[in-house]
């Protein structure tokens, strides 16, 4: 039986209280929505805080506007997020990954701000702690060696959120609330390459909001490689939101990959190689070219990785001629 | 850590528990209200085989707290017969050998329950697509799928005469 180690659950009134509290514990705190990460992460005693600070009941974290753009709230769930009519017409790589996250009754239960801050993982990580001990403990709980990397100073853990690489294509931003204020910074930045350190905020930051901006014709596709069409974290994900003129020209590109490093990898040459031109085989084909050589994903999570960087090119050439129609 | 007084509704009654907050669901609905139809598989998730409603919404008990759940309508496999009156799924199950081990039954039954309460005709793609977070090892599904299937296209019969 797995069991969760004990803890005290407490529950703010608002978001204010919440971070408040947060305050109030310290490193003795975690705070909680769905629970769908932490809590397998908690019985597999990869993290064991004596306080949990629970969001689910803060109406302030559901919700979607939309006004000059649209604003999704942290906590609103993941089967909400791909259900909404303006975000599928309009935002439709964000609709097309929260329907592809794990299963029905996880989308129910977890939240797009959950995913975007998912923990990292790797097959020496996400283990029992019976494993992790019987092995050797490392680098990013308990131990002082990466296992998939061993002559490396750093951590390896691979970003397995579906929604970063979107958001972040779609020139999202989000907002995080804290003792000392609030701030609101672009999504990339919300993210470190590094296994451990992966998140770009600090940890009594809580992310209360995602902000995208007006759609403005951005067409938009997210693709995800999995071993099965349902659980599965990606293995390699693509985010591609593009604009084109009335002739067809690239006004704006964003390429994000997913699933191929410690942080949603931006193809910044893909990106540009596009602009001005309209979408044809051959800019496909080099924007592909381009997105696959910064790919460098290691043997630490499902297939080789070798299968994985080659299908960084064709999962790209996909996308684009996805949104070529 | 210190047990508490919680209050959960469970097929359509209220219950009185003193636990700890870190008890999950799954455990207390196994433990404390000694409903073992609901089945520990991987308890992280990965399985579904824990499935219960919750306001007519397929979740994972594994992975959820009585302590953020007072107040809401649970429904477990006990919840689905009548007193000695079978679910049709149950019944449709058992008629059409859609259970080998019974493992994952209840998290199956109980995932297509939700689905046939708010989609009258849903085609196979749609109950394989509900089904698609509860796993089984040993029918290969498509006797699950039949079953489903029928009911659907019985509860749809009705409907139309």
């Amino acid at each position: 039986m797995l069991r969760l180690p004990p803890f005290t659950y407490h529950v703010p009134r608002s978001i204010d209280d919440a971070v408040n509290l947060y305050a109030q514990y310290g490193a003795d705190a975690m705070f909680v929505a769905g629970g769908t990460d932490l809590y397998p992460n908690m019985k597999r005693r990869q993290f064991e805080p004596k306080v949990l600070i629970g969001l689910n009941a803060l109406t302030e974290l559901r919700g979607i506007t939309n006004d000059n753009g649209i604003t999704l709230r942290a906590g609103t769930s993941l089967a909400q997020i791909s259900a909404h009519p303006i975000l599928q017409s309009q935002y439709a790589a964000l609709a097309i990954a929260a329907q592809l996250v794990s299963t029905p009754q996880l989308r129910a239960m977890g939240t797009l701000g959950g995913n975007l801050c998912l923990d990292t993982r790797c097959n020496y990580y996400d283990q029992e702690f019976w494993w992790r001990k019987a092995l050797g403990f490392c680098m990013k709980k308990d131990g002082e060696i990466c296992m998939v990397a061993p002559g490396s100073p750093r951590c390896w853990a691979v970003s397995s959120t579906d929604c970063a690489p979107v958001v972040i294509a779609l020139d999202g931003r989000v907002r995080l609330v804290s003792p000392r204020g609030e701030r609101v910074i672009a999504a990339t930045d919300l993210y470190r390459d590094d296994g451990i350190e992966y998140l770009g905020k600090a940890r009594d930051e809580l992310l209360t909001e995602i902000i995208l901006p007006p759609a403005d014709g951005v067409k938009s596709v997210y693709l995800k490689l999995r071993r099965r069409d349902s659980f599965d974290f990606p293995i390699l994900g693509v985010a591609a939101a593009l604009r084109f003129a009335p002739n067809g020209e690239i006004e704006t590109a964003r390429l994000v990959l997913g699933g191929v490093g410690s942080r949603p990898l931006e193809c910044i040459e893909s990106a540009r190689l596009m602009i001005g031109q309209k979408l044809s085989r051959d800019v496909i084909d080099a924007a592909a070219e381009a997105a696959w050589k910064p790919a460098r994903p290691l043997d630490n999570t499902d297939s080789t990785h070798g299968y994985r960087k080659k299908m960084a090119r064709v999962y790209v050439t996909r996308a684009l001629e996805t949104l070529a129609e | 850590m210190m047990k508490q007084v919680l209050h959960l509704r469970v097929n359509g009654q209220t219950h009185e528990l003193y636990i700890e907050p870190h008890k999950t669901l799954l455990e207390a609905l196994r433990e404390d209200l000694d409903l073992t139809g609901t089945k520990h598989g991987c308890e992280l998730g990965e399985c579904g085989a824990c499935t219960v409603l919750v306001d007519g919404t397929p979740i994972l008990a594994c992975l959820a707290l009585p302590i953020e759940l007072q107040g809401r309508e649970i429904t477990t496999v006990e919840g689905m017969a009548h007193g000695a009156e079978l679910h049709p799924l149950q019944r449709s199950f058992a008629e059409l050998n859609a259970a080998q081990c019974g493992y994952c039954t209840a998290g199956m039954m109980l995932s297509a329950k939700a689905l046939l309460d708010h989609e009258k005709n849903p085609t196979r793609e749609q109950i394989r697509d509900a089904l698609a977070g509860n796993l089984c090892r040993c029918t290969g599904y498509e006797k699950i799928l039949d079953a489903v299937e029928r009911v659907a296209s019985e509860q749809s019969t009705v409907e139309s005469k």
